[in-house]
């Protein structure tokens, strides 16, 4: 039995130990805004953060995370008011939207180390797909939630 | 009452939202819910079923709520383009009703074959959705507006002409007395017009044309979106699949002993051509045990096929049996008398769509009722055609049409629909069909792999007077087992984007031999067009360099008294700073091109690398769509249908290995991401007139072009076939 905090709550797992934490979010714990895009870690759809740190879910396996604290799209504010969900909103970023769980995770984590990121920056640290094409938003986006944050 | 009935009941639609709502720890919109934000309108992935009726509906379409909420029904299907938003916005404009009180949710196709197609169609593609609803959804706006001031006349005892509607009031001029359509509402759904007004022309739009945040943002940045995959059904238990590894091929055996005492285990599910397994608990257990698996395929002739043998048949069977797509002036009579002939053949791969969200389907089979969750871009024939599969009655079904992660052209052919509900039919529970990314890609109905052969004959001022083009490419319609009514030459999509180009030329023949092969083939963003516009824009590209003509202007002259196309070309090249200096090692390359009804023009600039590496640095575009619903999503479509087709252009292939379509995931079928995608400049030039086009295509297929022309201006370089990575374009090479 594998015991992890989701959104800060407790979920004891009866899973085989090599589950994916993103089967474990999507098919027992209930949660399904963290998307399954690849299985192989490319394209970040999964984007969660384990204990603070973003991190591709399709292809961390739970065994590796009895006590971990994971945080998902759901539980990234009370009120889907976070600076970069914000961001979206007002540069209405998301297309199909499948993605964008994956990309606004990443954004957040990623902005919380670089508070004032460059476009080079941005270019090397949000690496997730997004098959509708939406980076020119995204990237202003991704700008707007860092003035935001400053805010 | 017997059990069947009790799980029907189980099934309804608030069961579906509490069970979704508990499941997330977040509030499903549906029915009764109440908006989150004011200024948004909220839709669900909700299913309706005959019991959901809305309360205060004036029609199918429309609920007017006492506290003027207005629910709005919306008959397509949201896959990102942002029909959602427009649609609902052609409706807004007639009823003249608060936009911020606006809520919208899939109407039902379920309700719509109950009654009397009250929706009408529901498909969405071929950039379709707002040209193909906008008279339809006006006319139910207005109709509505007319029966509330009906209403609000009849409750004065006034003449209707006398009260106008605006922001959902209706107002008595005279005495300046007002109701609210929410005090109005219950009577007039009860009142029945003599007459259908007559809806606005474009020239009285006063909503149309505003650029409007998209509805459904709200939804998808949070997480509560609800997608086919996300569907949970209580008691559902989870389906891996894999189908035979050449396309057509059959099952011939599997051996189960390999899962013998795995925990979970459902049932080994064998179909004619795949074979699944179903497990309790999660996808992961099914998948993984799939893996252990070793099916034995019967695969037939195909399996020797391979990409470099069907290259050579495609450009052998040029000089096969054509049809005549169009045919003017006298192309060979003609020819002799060129100062100079080009000839030049291009050649395009098959594709696959790849959305975000990998095909899947969850199914609830019951001896008198099915029920169907998913994200499919034509809900209406989804119903029908899960009707046939299951061998019940169209009215038997209900598909819930969920948010679609993409849809590409890929989600209207029930192939994932077709197997869940084989597999439900074995395991007689409800089950959730998930394909992995492996799956998606390789059982992929694909764009079509494309050889065409171009001669052109030009003057002595080196502009052509004479062309032909020869194209072999695969048949949709074949893969799809559809027909076009009245169809005469070969189908539009083998010669899309060739046979509509815009050149006046006096000679030109453009023709097409179908060649299928066993790799079933599909409609992908901009058929045809997405492919056959690079080779034709290439190789125009090749006459106007070849005969020291600016490649802009050669395109000017050839579209001369064409004031529409000009507009476009002209303010792609005058935005996209055409024939400004460069430095050394960059270019720019210009592509146009009619594709849905619109016309769309594109500039690259690009820079490649001494060592050969290409960055496309910006990417000015024009379009003109005749006429815009929402300036803002035809933007969105704009920019995206620029990196689509750039993935395709710069890294796109599927090739064949004994008969096996050998990419897999992205790690092998490379996408553009953000470091690579360049600026996008959007230009929207709607010229109006008399046909709408469309707008979530025509952007996709220039940009391959306007890349290629652009390596070509900075390296001197020609690129006759896709994709660009596969050609050394290093300073050392040829």
């Amino acid at each position: 039995m594998i015991t992890i905090t989701v959104n800060g709550t407790r979920h004891e797992l009866d899973l085989e130990p090599d589950t994916p934490l993103l089967w474990a979010l999507r098919d027992v714990v209930g949660l399904t805004g963290t998307k399954f895009g690849c299985g192989i870690a490319q394209c970040g759809a999964c984007t969660v953060h384990i204990n603070g740190v973003a991190m591709r879910s399709c292809s961390v396996p739970i065994a590796r995370l009895d006590g971990a604290a994971v945080t998902t799209i759901e539980g990234l504010s009370p009120d889907g008011k976070h600076p970069v969900q914000q961001a979206w909103l007002a540069e209405d970023v998301p297309q199909c939207g499948y993605c964008q769980s994956g990309q606004i995770m990443a954004t957040a984590a990623f902005l919380k180390q670089n508070p004032n990121p460059t476009d080079a920056d941005i270019d090397a640290n949000i690496t997730n797909i997004c098959r509708c094409g939406t980076y020119e938003r995204l990237r202003r986006a991704i700008h707007r939630a860092a003035d935001l944050m400053k805010a | 009452m017997d059990g069947n009935s009790i799980v029907a009941t189980d099934l309804s639609r608030r069961h579906f939202i509490v069970t979704l709502a508990t499941a997330a720890g977040g509030l499903m919109i549906g029915i009764g819910a109440t908006p989150r934000r004011a200024e948004a309108t909220t839709v669900a992935a909700a299913p309706w079923d005959e019991s959901a009726y809305a309360p205060n509906e004036i029609d199918a379409w429309i609920a007017i709520n006492p506290d003027d909420s207005i629910l709005i029904r919306y008959q397509r299907a949201e896959m990102g383009q942002g029909s959602m938003t427009a649609v609902p916005m052609m409706l807004a404009e007639e009823l003249q009703c608060d936009w911020s009180k606006v809520r919208i949710e899939y109407a039902s196709p379920n309700r719509n074959l109950r009654e009397n197609k009250v929706y009408g169609d529901m498909f969405s593609n071929g950039s379709r959705s707002i040209k193909g609803s906008q008279q339809k959804v006006q006319q139910v706006g207005a109709s509505a507006r007319e029966r509330l001031i009906a209403a609000a006349a009849t409750r004065w005892n006034v003449a209707p002409q006398e009260c106008s509607a605006a922001n959902s009031v209706v107002t008595h001029a005279a005495t300046g007395r007002t109701l609210r359509y929410g005090e109005l509402a219950a009577d007039a759904a009860k009142i029945k017009l003599d007459k259908e007004p007559a809806i606005k022309t474009p020239d009285q739009y006063t909503f149309i044309g505003k650029p409007m945040p998209r509805v459904d943002v709200v939804h998808k940045i949070d997480g509560s979106a609800k997608f086919g995959i996300d569907a949970q059904v209580p008691g559902m238990v989870f389906a891996a699949i894999i189908a035979c590894p050449v396309p057509g091929g059959k099952l011939a055996s599997v051996d189960e002993s390999p899962l013998a005492g795995a925990p979970g285990i459902v049932k080994v599910v064998r179909l004619p051509d795949a074979v699944a397994v179903v497990a309790t608990g999660s996808f992961w257990r099914a998948k993984q045990a799939l893996a252990k698996l070793q099916p034995e395929w019967d695969v037939g002739a195909a399996g020797s096929v391979d990409s470099t043998q069907l290259s050579r048949d495609f450009r052998v069977a040029l000089d096969g049996e054509a049809q005549m797509a169009r045919n003017e002036g006298n192309v060979d009579a003609a020819m002799p008398g060129a100062a100079k002939t080009y000839e030049a053949v291009y050649e395009t791969p098959y594709l696959s769509h790849s959305p975000m969200e990998p095909m899947n389907a969850t199914v609830h089979l019951q001896p008198d009722r099915l029920d169907v969750w998913v994200g499919t871009q034509d809900a209406l024939e989804a119903t029908e055609a899960a009707a046939k599969y299951a061998g019940l009655s169209p009215e038997q079904v209900y598909i819930h049409n969920c948010f679609v992660g993409g849809g590409f052209g890929r989600r209207d052919a029930n192939d994932e629909v077709a197997q869940a509900i084989a597999i439900a039919k074995v395991v007689q529970q409800p089950v959730k069909l998930v394909w992995t990314r492996e799956e998606d890609t390789r059982h992929d109905k694909f764009r079509p792999h494309a050889v065409v052969r171009f001669k052109a004959g030009v003057g002595a001022d080196g502009v052509p007077t004479a062309w032909s083009m020869r194209v072999v490419t695969s048949s949709i319609l074949n893969s799809a087992g559809r027909v076009f009514p009245g169809m005469k030459g070969p189908e539009p999509m083998s010669v899309a984007g060739l046979a509509n180009n815009g050149y006046v030329i006096p000679n030109q023949r453009i023709d097409a031999v179908i060649k299928n092969t066993h790799l079933p083939v599909w409609f992908w963003r901009a058929p045809g067009a997405n492919q056959h516009v690079f080779a034709i824009e290439s190789f125009l590209d090749e006459i106007a360099t070849a005969g020291g003509l600016d490649p802009y202007q050669l395109r000017r002259k050839l579209l001369a008294g064409k004031p529409d196309w000009l507009k476009v070309l002209d303010t792609a090249a005058e935005k996209g700073d055409w024939g400004k200096p460069l430095p050394k090692g960059s270019g720019r390359g210009i592509a146009i091109c009619e594709d849905t009804g619109s016309l769309c023009a594109q500039v690259a600039e690009v820079t490649v690398s001494p060592e050969g590496k290409v960055k496309v640095n910006r990417v000015t575009v024009a379009l003109d769509t005749r006429y815009q619903v929402n300036p803002l999503t035809i933007a969105e479509q704009v920019e995206g249908g620029v990196i689509f087709g750039l993935s395709a252009a710069l890294y796109g292939k599927i090739t064949i290995k004994n008969g096996v379509p050998e990419q897999g995931n992205f790690d092998t079928y490379r996408m553009v991401r953000l470091a690579e995608a360049p600026k996008i400049d959007v230009h929207l030039v709607p010229s109006g007139g008399k046909a709408w086009g469309g707008a979530g295509e025509p952007a996709t297929p220039p940009i391959s072009g306007a890349v290629a022309n652009a390596i070509f201006a900075a390296t001197g370089k020609r690129i006759r076939t896709l994709p660009i990575i596969d050609h050394d374009l290093s300073s050392s090479s040829a």
